[in-house]
C-alpha cells in the first residue's frame, strides 16, 4: 500500500528579532492510509509546526518552509493558497487543541458546519441543513437538529470539540489530523473523544496523524510512533516497540520520568521519578552535533558534540525501528521504560 | 506519620458564589455551589491529595482552607483552632504557617520583582531574618533548598524556564517556614520532561522538612505519585477518601472508577487492554447539582428509584470512605 501523506526533509525556520529559529530540521514519515501516526514531543519540539506547514498554515512573510510533503501524488510545499485550501478538509481535516478559539463563537454551531460543507461541494441550504444534523448526530451530540442552533459559548469544552471533529469530517477526509485534541479536556471527557475518533476512523477508514504530548494516550490509540526533539524526528518505531525497547536516550528518560498509575506500591514506597537534566535547545541556536547532546546520559563525548546523528535502525533484525542516536542500547541493557 | 493528629479540619464547608441578577430591581438567580458540603481532615505530616475534573471544587476548596475565598458555611479549622471567624490580625499570624504553590508560575510571580526579591517579600510581611544580610541569607538558603544557583537571584522571571520559575514559587512558599502548603495543579502547566523534576522536589521538601500538603491535582497518576491518602470531589462534594493505593486500585465510587478506568496507562500491551468506563453527557452545572446523588445522572451503575437525598460519606472495608448509595446503609 502506497502512503496517503508521505512527507520528506521537512524544514521550517522562523526569521525572528534574535535571528533565525530552526523549528524543523528534517523530518520524514508516511502515513499509511486507515493507520493512526502519533507524533510525540514537547513544547517547542516542531511537532504542531510539522503539520501546519503540511498544510501550509504558516505565516508566509516570516516562515521558510523546505522540503516535501507529497499527499495523494500531489506535492503540498509551496503550493497556491487555493490549491492548499481545496486540500485542507476535503483531503486532510484538522482539530486543535481550543475548540473555543477555533469556533467562530458569533456563529451558530450549524453555520460553521454549513461553511465546510459548501466549501467542497455546491447544495441546497435544505440538504446542507440535513447533512450538517447527520454530522453532528454522528459525533455523538444529542437533539442534533436543535443544536444546529446552537452558539459555541452554550456547549461544553467536550461538546465543542465533537463540533470542530465535525466540522473536520465534513469533506470526508483521507487523514485527521488531531493537534493536542484532548489537551484542554478532563479525563473521562476525553475518554469519550478518544473513543469517538475510533469509531470515526473504523467507519471512515481514515488515517489518523495523533499530535501530542501525552505518551498515555499514545499508548493506547497508535500504530506508529514519532517522537520529535528540537525539530527532529529522534526515534520512530511501531508503538509496542517503542514502548517496550525505547532506543533514543531521550525516549527512555522521557518514558522512565512517568509516575504510573496502576503501580501497586504506595506513594512512600515509590522510588523518586527518573528525571532528565537541563531543558530543550533554544531554536535560534542549535547545538553543533546532537541537540539532546547536553542531557544527555549516555553521551559519547568527541562524536556526539560534533556530528548529528541519522535516524539508523536499532538493529540488523529492526528495520523499522529507528533511533537518531550514536549510542546503542544493547540486548542485555533492559529498557527502564520497561517496567 | 500518626493518623489522629489532625492539622486540619473542614466541617460542612461551603463556599456559595452567587451569581450576579441578571437586572436592577431582579432577584439573583441562585449560586455557584462550588463546594456544598465537605467535611475532611488532614493530618500533620501526610500529603493528600484532591483529585476531580475541572469545576467540581477542588481549586475552591484549597482556597477555602487558606481562607483565600471565604466560606459561606461551615468551618475550617487549623491546628485546633477556628479560622473561619477570625479577625485579620490574628489570621496574619495564621498566615505565616500556610502557604501555596500556583499552577502557573508565568502569573504568580510580579515580572518587577527579581525572584530573590519575591522570595524574599514572605520574609518582610513577616518580620523574619530582619535586615538586609539576613534576609539576603535567607533567600540564599531558600534558592539552595529548592535547586536553585542563589547567583540568579537578581534575574527576573522571564529569564528563567516555567520549572525553575515553579522552584521559585516553591522557595517563596517555603519562606515563612510553613506547617501546611497547599499545592494547586503545581504541575499542570509544565513540560513532561520538568514534571518529575518538580514532582521529586515537592516530596522531598515534605519528608525533610516534615510538611503536610494538600495536593490538588486533575492527574491521578502524579496524585498517585506523591500522596498518602486521595480524596475525589465531584461537583463540590468529596466522594471517596481514603488510602492512596485502595483508592486508585480498587475504587468504591463509580465515579473514582470511571476516573481511574479513563486515566490512559503508557504501557502499550496493557493500555490496550484495560476495560475504560466512558462516561455519559457532561458534568452538571453547579448552579442546580440533580437532587438526590449527584452523580445520579451520568452513573453507570444508578437504579431507580435511587433515594432522594445525596449519600454521605461511609466506611468501606477498612482503608477508605465512599459516599454511595449503592454501598447500603445512607445517612
Amino acid at each position: 500500500m502506497s502512503p496517503v501523506l508521505s512527507v520528506r526533509d521537512l524544514r521550517v525556520a522562523f526569521r525572528t528579532g534574535g535571528g533565525l529559529a530552526r523549528v524543523v530540521n528534517g523530518v520524514d514519515f508516511d502515513v499509511e492510509p486507515g493507520e493512526t501516526l502519533a507524533i510525540v514531543g514537547e513544547s517547542g519540539s516542531g511537532k504542531s509546526v510539522t503539520s501546519l506547514a503540511v498544510l501550509g498554515l504558516l505565516p508566509q512573510a516570516v516562515t521558510e518552509v523546505h522540503g516535501s510533503a507529497v499527499f495523494d501524488g500531489d506535492e503540498l510545499i509551496g503550493r497556491s493558497e487555493e490549491h492548499l485550501r481545496r486540500v485542507r478538509g476535503a483531503g486532510i481535516g484538522m482539530v486543535f487543541q481550543d475548540p473555543m478559539t477555533s469556533l467562530n463563537p458569533v456563529l451558530t454551531v450549524g453555520r460553521q458546519i454549513a461553511e465546510a460543507l459548501q466549501a467542497h461541494e455546491k447544495a441546497s441550504d435544505r440538504a446542507v441543513r440535513t447533512r450538517a444534523a447527520e454530522l453532528l448526530g454522528e459525533v455523538g451530540i444529542p437533539d442534533p437538529q436543535g443544536r444546529l442552533r446552537a452558539y459555541p459559548h452554550q456547549l461544553s469544552g467536550g461538546m465543542r470539540q465533537r463540533v470542530m471533529i465535525a466540522i473536520a469530517l465534513a469533506g470526508n477526509p483521507q487523514v485527521l489530523i488531531a493537534d493536542e485534541a484532548t489537551t484542554a479536556l478532563d479525563v473521562t471527557v476525553q475518554a469519550q473523544i478518544l473513543e469517538l475518533i475510533e469509531r470515526l476512523q473504523g467507519e471512515h477508514g481514515m488515517a489518523v496523524v495523533w499530535i501530542t504530548h501525552d505518551l498515555g494516550v499514545v499508548a493506547g490509540i497508535a500504530d506508529h510512533v514519532i517522537v520529535m526533539y528540537a525539530g527532529r524526528c529522534v526515534e520512530e518505531a511501531a508503538v509496542d516497540d517503542l514502548y517496550s525497547r525505547p532506543s533514543h536516550p531521550y525516549t527512555r528518560g522521557l518514558l522512565s520520568s512517568l509516575p504510573l498509575l496502576d503501580d501497586p506500591r504506595s506513594a512512600r514506597e515509590r522510588d523518586p521519578l527518573t528525571t532528565m537534566p537541563g531543558l530543550p535547545p533554544d531554536p535560534v541556536a542549535l547545538p553543533e552535533g546532537c541537540a539532546f547532546y547536553p542531557r544527555c546520559v549516555y553521551r559519547l563525548d568527541d562524536r556526539c558534540k560534533t556530528e548529528v546523528p541519522p535516524l539508523a535502525p536499532v538493529a540488523a533484525a529492526a528495520e523499522n525501528h529507528r533511533a537518531a542516536t550514536f549510542y546503542r542500547i544493547d540486548a542485555a541493557d533492559e529498557p527502564e521504560g520497561q517496567r | 506519620m500518626t493518623q489522629g493528629d489532625v492539622l486540619v479540619r473542614a466541617k460542612s464547608l461551603e463556599v456559595h458564589f452567587p451569581l450576579p441578577a441578571p437586572g436592577p430591581f431582579r432577584s439573583s438567580p441562585g449560586a455557584v455551589r462550588a463546594v456544598d458540603g465537605v467535611d475532611l481532615e488532614i493530618f500533620r505530616g501526610e500529603t493528600l491529595g484532591l483529585v476531580g475534573e475541572s469545576g467540581c471544587g477542588k481549586s475552591t476548596l484549597g482556597n477555602a482552607l487558606l481562607r483565600l475565598v471565604e466560606p459561606t458555611g461551615g468551618a475550617v479549622e487549623f491546628d485546633g483552632t477556628d479560622v473561619t471567624g477570625m479577625p485579620a490580625r490574628e489570621l496574619r499570624a495564621l498566615r505565616r504557617r500556610t502557604a501555596m504553590v500556583f499552577q502557573d508560575p508565568f502569573a504568580s510571580l510580579d515580572p518587577r520583582f527579581t525572584v530573590g526579591e519575591s522570595i524574599g517579600e514572605p520574609l518582610v510581611i513577616h518580620g523574619l531574618h530582619r535586615g538586609r544580610e539576613r534576609r539576603r541569607a535567607r533567600v540564599s538558603e531558600l534558592m539552595e533548598i529548592v535547586g536553585l544557583n542563589p547567583d540568579l537571584r537578581n534575574r527576573y522571571p522571564h529569564e528563567f524556564s516555567g520549572g525553575q520559575r515553579q522552584r521559585v514559587g516553591i522557595a517563596r512558599a517555603l519562606a515563612g517556614e510553613p506547617d501546611f502548603i497547599v499545592c494547586d495543579e503545581p504541575i499542570a502547566s509544565l513540560d513532561v520532561s520538568v514534571q518529575a523534576q518538580v514532582v521529586n522536589l515537592l516530596v522531598r521538601l515534605q519528608r525533610e522538612l516534615g510538611l503536610t500538603y494538600l495536593f490538588v491535582s486533575h492527574d491521578l497518576a502524579a496524585v498517585r505519585q506523591v500522596a498518602d491518602r486521595v480524596a475525589v470531589m465531584y461537583l463540590g462534594r468529596v466522594v471517596e477518601i481514603g488510602d492512596g493505593v485502595a483508592v486508585g486500585d480498587e475504587p468504591q465510587h463509580p465515579y473514582t472508577e470511571a476516573l481511574v478506568s479513563a486515566v490512559p496507562v503508557p504501557v502499550p500491551e496493557r493500555e490496550r487492554v484495560r476495560e475504560r468506563i466512558v462516561l455519559q453527557g457532561d458534568i452538571p452545572s453547579p448552579t442546580n447539582p440533580p437532587s438526590g446523588c449527584r452523580f445520579r445522572t451520568r452513573c453507570p451503575r444508578v437504579f431507580e428509584p435511587g433515594p432522594d437525598h445525596d449519600p454521605v460519606l461511609q466506611p468501606v472495608g477498612s482503608r477508605q470512605e465512599a459516599a454511595c448509595h449503592l454501598h447500603g446503609v445512607t445517612g
